[in-house]
């Protein structure tokens, strides 16, 4: 039925069968979106990982397809994300209708200058065989396909877990597990902790079909379309001609009976006429739940994407976020085996982390009640935002069928330096997200590409005697005029005043940038002091 | 949601005509049916809360309309 032929990765006999075993000082359970990501970035740290998954092939069905940029930002790290946009559809423009008239035009990306587009549209079964081609080809990765987690000891200073095999059990001894083994997480489970959270009961009929006529490559949104008059519909490009239609079905529908292709095809014909011709590639009827664990470090075993927090699929938040909860982990866990920080580190894993999490459930959940209203009013108010939306830009704002996904605020956090400067007018405070920008005189030289795997001092000096001391281990990029090169200083090229322009840039302006990409802290002057005991504080050493 | 009256709604009369305004309110409604009326009040709602603009105006006037005896007099 799929176009996509699911590949199987091979299966080997784990060591520990024939009775050899050592301490691993990560081992990561689920090769979905999270795990892969997981392991290529402690791999990238020099750690060497074990990725454990019960099963031998990709994700059946595409899933998650929208991959936003600061995802593809992360994986550019480790060399795949070229692929996918390759492969992928870049979108970044949508179209709102209300019955068959279109009452509103967005664009995601109204500034140029980025290195990735805000969207590619990749079915989540790409992403995964993309991912564990570069796991296979790093000798720091042992992916173990088949090899299915059913018991976990947690223990002080390490955890016992249990793995079942085709050809018996064993057992591995990690530091610490981490588990990305999603939204139905075995470990989670097993160590019977709660996953608390709202469960929704309308039903979502998700029809992935092949097409061979032309395809709008923007993302359509229908409220109430003649085709399917009393619901909505989205319909979404992904690679390989394939269409995403999601027709929302409410909480009577028998999902048995929707499944059926003749159905499905009842509801395609409705909406494309009756020339169009199309194979199918994938059916599911969904409901969903969003939930959130309490904590996501449980002493040895942390949690990590949607083990540790789920949310309905309006707005491409699910994989996307999972990706940023472990380019968060990442560097904190390479720096706490390292013995460079204590274990404390970790919890600003959970607290940063938590705090997207409600960001993200707070999001899908008023897209849903405004998608599903739930008592009459809601209905009112929302199809009122409808009615006016044509003719009254300020309502087309209320009109909310899915926050797209953009990197959280992690406000508060511990390892963050509160601002002390009163005068920044915009650019990314502590605990937000980078933006990038380009910073050659070619086209194709971003600061994505000059942000290492460790901190990163960013700073605007119109002298070089304006530069503050660089702590040990952090890298340097001042943006100057050219020819003014300093040691240990990468000079960056502003021409087009864009870098400025998004850190609220003067002379001076200093920006300490985390692994993650997220801002630790940021001055209007710098100083080395200061630089040294922020860098401190979001190493949690100081 | 915060329920404190901070004062930001306007308790006084501004309206240079009340009695013109109240019955055009009325009336816009008379030929409506429940529905009818519903959705004719939403749409009203979005429109003057955006030309309001102000989120503590908004915020108290919801307070306020949910339980006029807390909207204390001035
Ligand atoms: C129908 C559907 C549609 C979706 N649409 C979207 C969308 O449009 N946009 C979006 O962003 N997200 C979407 N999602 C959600 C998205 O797919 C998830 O958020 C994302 O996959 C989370 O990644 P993960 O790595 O945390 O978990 P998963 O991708 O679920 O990976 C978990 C892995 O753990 C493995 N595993 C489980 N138990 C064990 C065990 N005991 N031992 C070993 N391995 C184990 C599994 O085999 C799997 O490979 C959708 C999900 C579904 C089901």
């Amino acid at each position: 039925m799929s176009s996509y032929e699911y590949r199987r990765y091979p299966y080997r006999r784990p060591a520990e069968l024939d009775g050899r075993s050592e301490r691993r000082p990560v081992v990561i359970v689920g090769a979905g979106i999270a795990g892969p990501t997981l392991a290529l970035a402690l791999a990238a740290r020099g750690l060497p990982v074990v990725l454990l998954d019960d099963d031998d092939s990709v994700s059946f069905g595409s899933r998650s397809i929208c991959q936003a940029r600061h995802s593809l930002e992360t994986w550019d790290r480790f060399g795949v994300a070229r692929r996918m946009v390759e492969k992928g559809i870049t979108w970044e423009q949508g179209e709102v209708y209300l019955g068959d008239k279109p009452i509103y035009h967005f664009n995601l990306a109204p500034e140029p200058g980025h290195k990735f587009p805000a969207f590619v549209n990749l079915q989540q079964y790409y992403v995964e065989e993309y991912l564990y081609d570069r796991c296979l080809s790093e000798p720091l990765i042992e992916c173990r396909f088949r090899n299915k987690v059913v018991g976990v000891r947690p223990g002080l200073q390490s955890v016992e877990v249990e793995v079942e095999t085709p050809d018996g059990s064993y057992t591995l001894d990690a530091e610490w597990l981490v588990a990305c083994d999603g939204v139905r997480s075995a470990v989670r489970h097993l160590l019977e902790l709660p996953f608390p959270g709202e469960v929704f009961h309308d039903q979502f009929l998700i029809a992935d079909i092949r097409f061979t006529s032309e395809l709008p490559k923007e993302r359509r949104f229908w409220f109430y379309p003649p085709f399917h008059p009393t619901n909505s519909v989205l319909l979404h490009r992904q690679a390989d001609n394939v269409l995403r239609v999601d027709f929302q079905l409410g909480r009577d529908a028998d999902p048995e009976e929707e499944k059926k292709p003749e159905n499905v095809d009842r509801r395609l014909r409705q909406m494309f006429g009756p020339t169009a011709s199309w194979e199918h590639e994938w059916t599911s009827v969904y409901t969903f739940t969003c939930r959130m664990m309490e904590r996501f470090v449980q002493g040895r075993v942390i949690f990590a994407g949607d083990a540790a927090h789920v949310v309905s699929p309006f707005g491409a938040r699910g994989g996307n976020a999972a990706v940023a909860d472990v380019d968060n982990l990442a560097w904190k866990l390479a720096r706490v085996l390292a013995g460079q920080s204590p274990p404390p580190l970790l919890d600003s894993y959970c607290n940063e982390r938590r705090a997207a999490a409600r960001e993200n459930i707070l999001n899908s959940t008023r897209s849903t009640d405004f998608i599903t209203p739930k008592f009459p009013a809601s209905r009112a108010f929302r199809d009122a935002a409808l009615a006016l939306a044509r003719d009254f830009p300020f309502a087309r704002a209320l009109v909310n069928s899915g926050r797209l996904s953009v990197p959280t605020a992690q406000l508060g956090s511990p390892l963050d330096t509160p601002e002390t400067d009163a005068d920044w007018t915009g650019g990314p405070g502590p605990g937000r997200a980078m933006v990038d920008a380009p910073v050659g005189n070619g086209g194709d030289d971003f600061l994505v590409d000059r942000l290492g795997l460790g901190f990163t001092v960013l700073c605007f000096a119109e002298r070089a005697g304006d530069l503050p001391a660089l702590p040990a281990g952090v890298a340097g990029l001042m943006v100057a005029p050219p020819g003014a090169p300093l040691p240990g200083w990468t000079v960056l090229c502003d021409r087009d005043g864009l870098l400025r322009q998004r850190y609220d840039a003067r002379p001076g302006t200093t920006y300490l940038i985390r692994p993650d990409r997220y801002v630790a802290a940021r001055w209007r002057t710098p100083d080395g002091a200061a630089l040294a005991s922020a860098l401190r504080r979001a190493t949690a050493t100081g | 949601m915060t329920d404190a009256i901070s004062g930001a709604l306007r308790r006084s009369l501004s309206l240079a005509r009340p009695d013109d305004i109240y019955n055009a309110i009325v009336d816009a409604h008379r030929d409506l049916d429940d529905e009818q009326c519903r959705a004719f009040d939403a749409r009203l709602i979005l429109l003057l809360a955006n030309h309001v603009g102000d989120e503590a105006v908004i915020r108290e006037a919801l307070v306020a309309a949910r339980d006029p005896s807390r909207g204390g007099a001035e």
